[in-house]
């Protein structure tokens, strides 16, 4: 570890694909003439100014950017109005392109009835990440929000159970596919271990399940077959021991 | 107990009436509500309720997906599933790796029909570099995309099986398995992780002799499916516990944003090969097995009836495979052949430029999908102009559809769970990425 070329080469792959100063993004090439869709029509008639620009990609592929405050209310819409009929989400993800840009919340909607693709992107300024959650317009957003949580920091307001879901419950190095999120983690090695060892019980359940749990009176299964899971628990703590 | 009713899948339902009609997709699910532990708790169940916990090592989870349950006897009141077990951060790894680095990664995520995920990476990404790739290359995804989706459909019926007690089919398959392994090995010199796909190709064109090998597996494995068949189709353990299990309408299962086997089971024709073609597959012939009842049964026709599709795909894909080169003609993104870039000062500036900075994407995004052996698989690529992605973002299906795991099976007894998760095919090195 101390040799100065080998520290600067992994502090390097810390830093990531982060582009070289004076080097900027160029937007995508004027489309020209926009291949027509209807709903983009549609949702400027009836929302405004709130529908911000319109944008083709890879051919056949249309964004509409939309303002973060009315997110739920155009997304119903889209749903529920019977010339939209947006009725399959079928994906909600972020894009983060570093260098303290605007995070992207990306949603992609298909309409099996009219057999039509339509994405809505929302700019989110990296110190107001806060959208309202579309849990209960279909729930395909669960977990996907959940992942856009645990992954970018993406607030979803009205979203009943969000928490972490790929990462454990007691991860504390923030948010990894964020780009200032180096490679191997905030943490040293050591600390990860550290960490790791010293879950208790608690951490590996829902917060649902330990209020559940303590409602009953009844102690926390233990996650590993043989004892309460892997390091020291606390003594005394439920879930111990012999059932 | 054993229901005997006679049950078919139905072809080709241009659309589910349900949905068709207008309206009917105003979707009332059962949600929790704000505070609902407090209030619906009832004191007097004290010490009736139970709360399990399954897996994370459980055979039955296929993986290492854990299940808490709450059980009031053996009705399964509320389900909790846990997943991030086999997470392995591969959306992040693909940001440090140039866009031919990103391959390897891709079948890890479904090592039970790699090919499809190595072929729906590639696809994305000459999508939004506006690549077409040759005639040859096109059929070839086709046939291996097919040939995987029969792979995995096999697993999942063999697991299946075993799952609910059925011992015998779980060897049928995996004999029939062997030989897609031995098919994925003489042609990319690995059986699970096979990388085949390159950004304009594949890695290489087959060896001599391996479509004559497919052929014999096309022509000689639809007979191991009839005889799997006689074992369950009939069979009343296989119907009483499947039949009336698990069940989800055509309505929740768009609103969970199900898609598949899974979703076509409930009634709705939604296929991505018929709805948004890709390689031509609106000029071959084929139907997509839809079902009505949405139960763990209804699945397991459609899976039977998609594996015989399968096989008429791959007949037709075979016969119709064109020679030529599988390779684009671009030096951008292709390696010219090795001769040449010895021989040629300007082969061998691309062979250097392709090798040491990767291919490069122009800026754009492509939000890509396939319809894999679990669901819709999507891809979705974002490039700002470098040789790595500024974002790559895998929409899997089995992460969505185990997500409707919880609905399905509250209320139902604890022996449906494992019932349940096993029909919805999901593969966790895909739901934990």
């Amino acid at each position: 570890m101390t040799d100065p070329n080998f520290k600067k080469g992994l502090d390097a792959l810390d830093q990531g694909p982060a582009r070289a100063a004076g080097e900027t993004v160029e937007s995508p090439p004027p489309a020209g003439d926009l291949p027509p869709h209807p709903t983009v029509d549609a949702l400027r008639d009836t929302f405004g100014e709130a529908i911000l620009r319109h944008e083709v990609v890879s051919g056949d592929e249309h964004i509409v950017y939309i303002g973060p405050e009315r997110n739920l209310e155009i997304l119903r819409w889209l749903r529920d109005n019977p010339g939209e009929r947006y009725d399959m989400l079928r994906d909600v993800t972020a894009i983060d392109y570093g260098n303290g840009a605007f995070l992207q919340l990306v949603y992609e909607l298909w309409s099996i009835p009219n057999r039509r693709q339509l994405r809505i992107k929302i700019e989110l300024p990296l110190d107001r990440l806060e959208v309202d959650s579309v849990y209960y317009v279909w729930r395909a957003s669960d977990w996907l929000e959940r992942e856009t949580f645990d992954m970018f920091g993406i607030v979803f307001r009205g979203h009943p159970d969000l928490r972490r879901i790929l990462m454990p419950y007691n991860y504390a190095e923030g948010h990894p596919l964020r780009k200032d999120f180096p490679l191997r983690g905030r943490f040293t090695r050591a600390e990860q271990t550290r960490r790791s060892l010293s879950l208790k019980t608690e951490d590996h359940y829902s917060p649902y399940e330990v209020e559940l749990a303590k409602r009953l009176g009844q102690p926390l299964p233990s996650v590993m077959a043989d004892d309460g899971g892997p390091g020291v628990p606390e003594s005394g703590m439920p879930g111990i021991g012999a059932q | 107990m054993a229901q005997t009713k006679k049950r078919t899948v139905v072809y080709n339902v241009t659309r589910n009436p349900q949905l068709a009609d207008g309206g009917g997709l105003v979707h009332a699910p059962i949600v929790p509500v704000e505070g609902e532990v407090a209030s619906d708790f009832d004191e007097d169940i004290h010490g009736t309720h139970m709360l399990i916990n399954i897996g994370p090592q459980h055979p039955a989870t296929h993986g290492v997906l854990r299940l808490v349950l709450e059980l009031d006897g053996e009705t399964v009141i509320k389900c909790i599933p846990h997943i991030g077990y086999l997470h392995s951060s591969f959306e992040k790894l693909g940001e440090y790796r140039t866009w031919n680095q990103i391959v390897p990664l891709t079948d890890r995520m479904d090592y039970l029909a790699p090919l499809i995920y190595n072929c729906a990476y590639a696809m994305a990404v000459e999508k939004m570099m506006g690549i077409e790739v040759t005639e040859r290359c096109k059929v070839l995804r086709v046939i291996l995309m097919e040939m995987d989706r029969i792979f995995s459909h096999l697993l999942w019926l063999g697991t299946t099986a075993i799952d609910l007690g059925a011992f015998t089919v779980f060897l049928y398959t995996f004999q029939e398995r062997e030989r897609v392994y031995n098919l994925h090995e003489a042609y990319t010199g690995a059986r699970i992780t096979t990388s085949a796909t390159r950004i304009g190709g594949m890695m290489a064109d087959l060896p001599a002799g391996w479509i004559e090998q497919l052929n014999h597996f096309v022509k000689t494995f639809p007979r191991t499916l009839d005889e799997v068949e006689t074992l369950l189709t009939n069979n009343a353990i296989w119907v009483g516990r499947t039949q009336d299990v698990g069940v989800i309408s055509g309505q929740d299962a768009v609103n969970f944003g199900l898609t598949g086997a899974n979703l076509r089971a409930s009634g709705v024709d939604y296929d991505v090969r018929k709805d948004r073609p890709y390689y031509d597959y609106e000029t071959y012939d084929f139907d997509v097995p839809v079902g009505e009842h949405g139960d763990i049964y209804d699945r397991y026709l459609c899976r039977m009836e998609e594996m015989r599709q399968s096989v008429r795909l791959l007949q037709q894909a075979i016969a119709r495979l064109p020679g030529g080169p599988v390779n684009v003609d671009d030096p951008r993104v292709i390696l010219p052949p090795k001769t040449a870039a010895m021989n040629d000062m300007e082969s061998m500036i691309h062979h250097f430029k392709v090798v040491m900075e990767g291919v490069r994407a122009p800026v754009g995004e492509s939000w890509f999908s396939v319809e894999s052996s679990k669901g819709e698989l999507a891809m979705y690529v974002v490039s700002d102009g470098g040789s790595k992605p500024v974002r790559w973002r895998v929409r899997g299906p089995s992460f969505i559809n185990i997500a409707a795991l919880p609905h399905m099976i509250e209320g139902s007894l604890l022996s449906d769970v494992i019932a349940v998760n096993a029909s919805l095919d999901i593969v966790l090195g895909e739901i934990d990425r």
